[in-house]
């Protein structure tokens, strides 16, 4: 595809000649989804972020997006025809855009690139996510409180770090205030599938699962938890429409204050790659209000537990921690490396089952 | 009062007037929709309409959008023509994509110029056994070839998520069911052969097999067969066509074809295997075979004004704001015209007047 390279950096160019004498203009920011907008989950909640940066910043900014972007090649092409209309920043909001935004990001490196959840950067491509394994910790913590049957269903995606990681939080806080807990983890490969989420809901209740949580965008699990009067937590927003007994909280993601801190950085001049990792300090990740149902002690803790993460008191994974086959990972006081956890490929002791490989 | 009256013979007027008229409608409708979201009208079609096809940037894009659809459409409409109804191209399509991405996949750190060569073989293979299944199924139990050749789709979209996921997973992706980029690796890459419409070599390959498709249906005896089987199997059984052999043959070639669209996408454009390398394209050929009237030329043309509104759908998301499904609806809009006003070739209007 070299011609169509030197064709899209041509032009390019061209729009970068033109861009410098229309100083005042807006900054244009455009977005990629991999989902609709009204999925209600992943893509709905980077929609929500793109809204609170127009909100905050008004006329300054223009924002566009492209939803429902295969990943491949018509993610590379929704790319490259955004930077040629002339956009300044482009968010691409899922995983599997990583190639295509660095090939994209190699034919326009006048325009800034935004990867989320990738590990390739390059001068004019930036990488963020959330530490969500923060959330993790909370809602594990009140998992553990809430649980009668002493087990806890976890519906997993794919056994990669960023889901093991959400796993071994969870667990650790979970058995942190209680210790006769016990996780009962179901892989069922898919990011987005009611139908193989709502099974596995099914199947978890039926193994006597009392708290579910999960780590799938869909809200299926949240509704049979609400149809057989079990509790389980929202992913990635807010879906207490879905179990309003059911839900006790919501880990959120919060993109706004990324995103308007990326454009502000285009406008200043100062943007830089980067590699962002943030969590409930910096507001990433956020909760939604915790439930009513909560026993005032356990809502009490949780409070305080958010709180003493927020601070950087508290990290969810400090030692002693040995891993799944009785091997010591961290001593005493020790806590995990950035390093160690983006890579996290083995369950922490006590989690039964095997890790998938 | 109208009535719709059966013309003596099929308007060779209206079959070539036909799709004008459709795309004509889908404007002015589609306008009218525009119109009342608040958007410009002109505006937008000439996003979707225009933009495609006189851009350079869109007109680069274009075969890489088409080619796999008319690869995919060209297979389907030689067994369409003989009524065998393969349904599941698009399993074809992935399992292919699979037969010959393992094979590039195991031959990493080969180079040879053989290897894309060998890699399609294999993708051929792979989608052509893939529709074995519902041939022999459809020869031995007469076992409906619509119905098994669907379901398999199901099973292949499932064979690639564990195939990601397990032994065709990039070792250095932490754990991500995603395989190694083959369009990012020279070896593996299909090269471009005329990058301003967006043809590689998989774009060569798919003109190269149009241009057999349409000798074998109009000069060569086994074309003559499948179209005599379509149209009166009785006489084709008379005339001493198996009618099993050509099931097998209709499944096989669009098997074959589907499965090297595959591979085409695979090494030339997505670049990796995944569960979601499947993007519908086994299904959307099939709009495609029809809109092209089941003929080789028609279906060239389907197939780019197929991808020319995909195309133009992307830029009028981020450039009027329209939201996907407006897009969709359009998209939609113009099939069901194009399909409505076919009504036109084999029947003509007519007034009555009522009598007094």
């Amino acid at each position: 595809m070299k011609f169509t390279k030197t064709l899209a950096a041509a032009a390019a160019m061209g729009l970068a000649l033109a861009g410098s004498a229309y100083a005042q203009d807006p900054v244009k920011a455009g977005f990629i989804y991999i989902g609709p907008v009204g999925d209600l989950g992943w893509t709905y909640q980077h929609d929500q972020g793109r809204q609170a940066l127009e909100a905050e910043l008004g006329d300054a900014v223009e924002t566009s997006f492209v939803e429902s972007v295969p990943e491949g090649a018509d993610a590379e092409r929704v790319m490259s025809q955004m930077a040629r209309s002339g956009v300044d920043i482009i968010f691409t909001t899922s995983f599997g855009y990583m190639d295509p935004t660095i090939a994209a990001a190699e034919s326009f490196p006048e325009v800034k690139f935004e990867h989320a959840t990738g590990y390739k950067r390059a001068d004019n491509v930036s990488t963020y996510s959330a530490r969500f394994y923060e959330g993790r910790y909370v809602i594990g913590e009140i998992a553990g409180a809430m649980t009668k049957t002493n087990k806890i269903g976890y519906i997993a995606s794919f056994p990669i770090p960023e889901v093991v990681r959400g796993i071994n939080s969870a667990y650790l806080a979970a058995k942190s205030v209680n210790p006769d807990v016990e996780f009962k983890v179901v892989w069922v490969y898919t990011w987005f599938d009611p139908g193989k989420e709502a099974d596995a809901a099914n199947a978890l209740i039926e193994q006597g699962v009392d708290v579910i949580m999960q780590h799938t965008d869909s809200p299926a699990a949240m509704t049979i938890a609400e149809e057989k009067g079990v509790y389980a937590f929202g992913q990635a927003t807010d879906m207490s429409n879905f179990g309003p007994h059911a839900q006790l909280t919501a880990i959120i993601d919060n993109w706004g204050p990324y995103y308007i801190e990326r454009v502000k950085a285009v406008m200043d001049g100062t943007w830089e790659s980067t590699d962002t990792w943030d969590g409930i300090g910096a507001g990433m990740v956020k909760f939604a209000p915790l439930s009513d149902q909560l026993p005032a002690d356990v809502a009490e803790r949780a409070k305080a537990t958010i709180a003493a993460i927020a601070a950087g008191e508290l990290h969810p994974f400090t030692g002693p921690i040995n891993k799944q086959d009785g091997s010591p990972w961290l001593a005493e006081g020790e806590v995990a490396d950035d390093g160690t956890l983006a890579g996290m490929n083995f369950y922490v002791e006590g989690i039964e089952g095997e890790l998938p490989n | 009062m109208l009535r719709l009256e059966q013309r003596p013979q099929p308007s060779g007027l209206m079959l070539y007037t036909t799709p004008i008229m459709a795309v004509l409608a889908t404007m002015i409708v589609g306008g009218v929709l525009f119109i009342a979201m608040g958007i410009n009208p002109f505006k937008a079609i000439y996003l979707l309409f225009i933009d495609p096809f006189v851009d350079p940037y869109n007109l680069s894009q274009l075969f890489v959008k088409a080619s796999p659809l008319i690869l995919i459409a060209m297979g389907l409409s030689i067994g369409f023509r003989a009524g065998v109804w393969n349904i599941g191209a698009e399993g074809q399509f992935i399992m292919g994509a699979i037969a010959g991405g393992a094979v590039g996949l195991a031959l990493w750190d080969v180079e040879g110029w053989w290897l894309l060569p060998l890699m399609t073989l294999a993708a051929a293979l792979g989608g052509a056994l893939w529709a074995m299944i519902p041939a022999v199924l459809k020869i031995r139990f007469n076992a409906n070839e619509i119905l098994v050749s669907l379901m398999l789709v199901y099973v292949a979209e499932n064979f690639i998520a564990a195939m990601a996921q397990g032994p065709l997973r990039d070792p250095n992706g932490f754990g991500r069911p995603v395989s190694k980029n083959l369009e990012r690796h020279d070896p593996t890459s299909l090269p471009d052969v005329f990058p301003a419409l967006g043809i590689d070599a998989g774009g060569l390959m798919m003109l190269i097999l149009l241009a057999l498709a349409f000798f074998l249906l109009q000069k060569h005896a086994l074309g003559f067969q499948i179209k005599l089987t379509g149209e009166s199997p009785r006489a084709a059984r008379f005339a001493g066509v198996r009618p099993g052999v050509i099931v097998a043959v209709c499944l096989g070639i669009s098997g074959a074809a589907a499965g090297m669209a595959g591979l085409f996408e695979l090494t030339g454009a997505a670049g990796t295997l995944s569960a979601d390398f499947g993007l519908g394209y086994g299904f959307t050929a099939i709009i495609v075979a029809f809109l092209g009237r089941l003929t080789p030329v028609g279906i060239l043309l389907a197939g780019v004004v197929l991808a020319g509104t995909y195309i133009g759908g992307e830029n009028a998301q981020f450039v009027l704001k329209l939201p996907a499904a407006a897009v969709t609806v359009f998209q939609g809009m113009m099939l069901f015209f194009l399909l409505g006003f076919e009504i036109l070739i084999n029947y003509r209007v007519k007034r009555l007047r009522r009598a007094a």
